[in-house]
Parts: structure tokens; C-alpha cells; sequence
């Protein structure tokens, strides 16, 4: 199961490594939005609250503009009937949740480091409950992209419809990770900061059990 | 048909004593109501916003149910029923919505103020909107039913995270919620026996006008397929 799953993410890979579509635009787009919103800024000098908001908001859009990849080029090259029929939906599920969770990640400490270096006052008192917040987030982001984006590729209207479904969606683990964030920035302990960790591991796992159960539905045509 | 007679006059019943009984401070005929302290006369909109953020929530229940159904066993009358529930729950959440930012405007000064409740209602308004946005994207019927089932269930599991998250990051203003200590529990025991049956009355009347509504507009769904379908055969 593992094995197979691991092949559709090399497959996946590969042809990332031969055009290298989604990391160019994905580390376009960061450069893009981090130097707006560093322009909207100005001189001005900005709180830690403000700081921690912002940040989620260049997660979620990058998110939003790159994650969709993974479905959609199968349908754009035609190959999703070709991989329907190499193997069973949890597996191509599975590889293509890897390959998100890996672009995710890549993408967030892209901007976590950008952020570190350019405002002023993202400091991160408590490294610990960022890196929780960080990991768990991720992964629950990347959950819930990766089966909107199986959605989206079937309706056909890829664009503008990929932010408008998932926003409801990752509501929840972004409220609670824009408060995580402020928490880390404030240096507040893990033992206060326990309630929102887990609402977001919960989060994951809800999200990852109803993807897995209605891939299915989505994938067969 | 006698029941929608009963439930015009269920419904008039109520819209009548909602606005015109009078408010006082000790209530002495039935048809007084009691003097909530940081309400007055403003706790009348019970009677017309709660039954409509109520019948949102079961709207978008049903929907959910009726889309589940669907998955199961590909019927597509079943995601007729969806779709006219999650229809008329965005009429319902719309109402909902503004007649409680007019009373807030009142109540608290503003149209809106991000309190818990109003959080969570924009959330269903975005999900019922996202939901329309898929629908009208899709133009094959199976695909538009599964997709859209698909979608109401994922949206439906992310509803309990709401309840538990937003008292942690915003302060609840609204009347009911776990740190208002003017109101207090509104429904338990600041309304007087009247005040409760009325309100009981206005939730089950406006219940089963969603029903008849719902039955209504899924059925002209139902029969607009099926003569769709004979055209086409000739």
C-alpha cells in the first residue's frame, strides 16, 4: 500500500522536477504577496497581533494558488483515466496527499523565514508551540486542499472556485492556528495553549478519515 | 389542506403577539411579557430570529442527510432534495443574518462585531455559498449530485470545530452565550410561561413551513427533471 502510494508521489515528483510549474510559481507568488503587504506596511510599524494575522493570510492564498496542481494537471493532460486504472483511489489519494504535505511545508518555511527576516516584530518567544502549531497546521492544510482540489478538478472551473470552497473549509484550523501563532509570538506556555494544539490534531484527523472516505466518490467517474 | 389553514393561523398567532404584546415588569395576564434586564423591549426579535437561524442550521442538516443518501444509492430525486433544502436554508441564513445585525445595531451599536454566533453564521453563509458556486460550475447532473454531496458532507464534519473554538477567541456579546452575565440564559428562566409558548410556537410553526416549503420546491425539481427527460425522448 505504502509502496504504491510512495510511486504515485515519485511519479508526481518527476514531472515537478521536469517543468517545475508549481515551486517557480509557488516562490513567485510568496515574493509577490510578502513584498505587497510589505509595501501596504510602509514606515509604519506594525503589532505582534497584525504580524501573526498576516502570515496566515500569505499561507492560505499561496496555498491556494499552487496546491491545486496536483489534481489538475491530470485532468489538463488527460492521464487521470490512465492512473483510475493503475490503482485503486486511496493510493492515488494517499500519493498526492504526500506530495502536498512536502510543497506545503517547503512553502511555509520559505515563508516563515521571510517573515522572520523582514518584520520586525515576528520574534518567536516560544519556538517549541510554533514548531507544533507549524507542523500540525501544515498538515491539516494540506489535508483539505488536496481533497478540494480533487473536487475542483472534476468541476472543470479551475481558478476562481479553488479559494472560494476551501475558505469554508479551513476556517477552523485557520482560526485556531492564527491564535496558536499569536500565542508562540507572545511566548505563552504549551500547558495554555493546549485547547487550540488540539483542535487542530483534531481537525487532521477528521479531515483526513472524511477525505479518505469520500475520495472515492470523487475519483470514480 | 386544513393543516395549512392551522398553520396560517399558527403563524399569524404568533407574529401578532410577538409585536404587539406589551413588555412590563411584573406580568400580570398572559399576554405580558417580562422585562429581561439589557433587553427590553429588544428580546421580541426571539420570536422571528432565532425559528430562522434555527431552520438554517436544519436546513443545511437535511441537505447534508439527503446528500449522504445520495452517495449511497445514486438516486437523483435525492439530490433534488438536497439542493431546494440547502435553497432554502440560504434564504433562511440571509434572514437570519440581517434581521440579528439590525438588532445588534441596536443592541450593541453595531451592525456587526465578529461576536461568536455571527462568526459561525457567516461561516454556514459561506459554505452555502460555496456550495451554489460548485452546483452552477458542473454541467453534468451525476457529477454536479456527486460533487456537491461530497462537498455538504466535508463541509458538514468542520461544523463542531466552530462550537468549540470561537467562545476561546472572541468575547460572546449575543444573549445565551456562556459569559453574558446581563442576559443570562435568555431561555431558561428569564422568559415568563407565555413568553416560552410563544416562542415554542413561532419554532414550530416556522419548522413546518420549511417542511411544506421544502416539499414544495423539491417536488417542482422532481417534475421539472422528469419532463425534461420526456422532451428529449420526444
Amino acid at each position: 500500500m505504502f509502496s504504491k502510494a510512495f510511486a504515485v508521489f515519485q511519479k508526481d515528483f518527476h514531472s515537478e522536477i521536469r517543468t517545475r510549474y508549481a515551486i517557480n510559481s509557488l516562490a513567485m507568488f510568496i515574493i509577490v504577496a510578502i513584498s505587497v503587504i510589505l509595501f501596504a506596511v510602509g514606515q509604519e510599524k506594525i503589532s505582534e497581533a497584525l504580524t501573526g494575522g498576516l502570515f496566515w493570510v500569505v499561507i492560505f492564498f499561496t496555498a491556494m494558488s499552487g496546491l491545486a496542481r496536483a489534481f489538475v494537471s491530470e485532468e489538463e493532460r488527460g492521464t487521470s483515466l490512465t492512473l483510475q486504472l493503475t490503482a485503486s483511489p486511496s493510493i492515488v489519494f494517499s500519493g498526492k496527499l504526500i506530495f502536498n504535505v512536502i510543497l506545503v511545508f517547503c512553502m511555509n518555511t520559505v515563508i516563515a523565514l521571510l517573515y522572520a527576516a523582514l518584520f520586525e516584530s515576528f520574534i518567536i518567544q516560544n519556538f517549541l508551540l510554533f514548531f507544533l502549531s507549524f507542523v500540525f497546521g501544515n498538515i491539516g492544510l494540506a489535508i483539505s486542499s488536496t481533497i478540494i482540489a480533487a473536487i475542483i478538478a472534476k468541476a472543470g472551473a479551475k481558478g476562481t472556485l479553488y479559494p472560494v470552497l476551501s475558505f469554508p473549509i479551513l476556517l477552523p484550523l485557520i482560526l485556531s492556528s492564527v491564535q496558536l501563532t499569536l500565542f508562540a509570538l507572545d511566548g505563552t506556555t504549551i500547558e495554555q495553549a493546549k485547547f487550540e494544539l488540539a483542535i487542530v490534531v483534531s481537525y487532521d484527523v477528521v479531515m483526513l478519515t472524511v477525505s479518505y472516505l469520500l475520495f472515492d466518490f470523487i475519483w470514480k467517474d | 389542506m386544513p393543516w395549512k389553514i392551522i398553520l396560517f393561523l399558527l403563524l399569524s398567532f404568533v407574529s401578532i403577539a410577538g409585536i404587539a404584546f406589551p413588555i412590563v415588569e411584573n406580568p400580570q395576564t398572559w399576554y405580558e411579557f417580562p422585562n429581561i434586564p439589557g433587553l427590553e423591549e429588544n428580546a421580541k426579535i426571539i420570536f422571528f430570529h432565532v425559528p430562522t437561524a434555527w431552520l438554517s442550521l436544519i436546513a443545511f442538516l437535511m441537505s447534508t442527510v439527503f446528500s449522504f443518501r445520495y452517495l449511497k444509492r445514486k438516486d437523483l430525486d435525492d439530490d433534488a432534495k438536497a439542493y431546494s433544502s440547502a435553497q432554502l436554508g440560504m434564504i433562511f441564513c440571509i434572514l437570519a443574518t440581517v434581521t440579528g445585525s439590525v438588532w445588534a445595531k441596536f443592541a450593541w451599536g453595531a451592525f456587526w462585531s465578529w461576536d461568536p454566533r455571527q462568526t459561525s453564521i457567516f461561516a454556514l453563509l459561506l459554505i452555502y455559498g460555496a456550495l451554489f458556486a460548485l452546483r452552477s460550475s458542473i454541467e453534468s447532473e451525476e457529477k454536479r449530485a456527486t460533487l456537491s454531496a461530497v462537498y455538504s458532507l466535508i463541509a458538514f464534519v468542520t461544523v463542531p470545530f466552530f462550537i468549540f473554538i470561537m467562545p476561546r477567541i472572541m468575547k460572546g456579546l449575543h444573549p445565551g452565550s456562556a459569559d453574558d452575565t446581563n442576559a443570562g440564559p435568555v431561555v431558561n428562566f428569564n422568559m415568563n410561561s407565555s413568553m416560552l409558548l410563544i416562542f415554542f410556537l413561532s419554532l414550530i410553526g416556522f419548522t413546518i413551513l420549511y417542511f411544506w416549503m421544502w416539499k414544495v420546491s423539491y417536488k417542482s425539481i422532481i417534475y421539472q427533471d422528469k419532463l425534461n427527460k420526456n422532451l428529449i425522448r420526444g
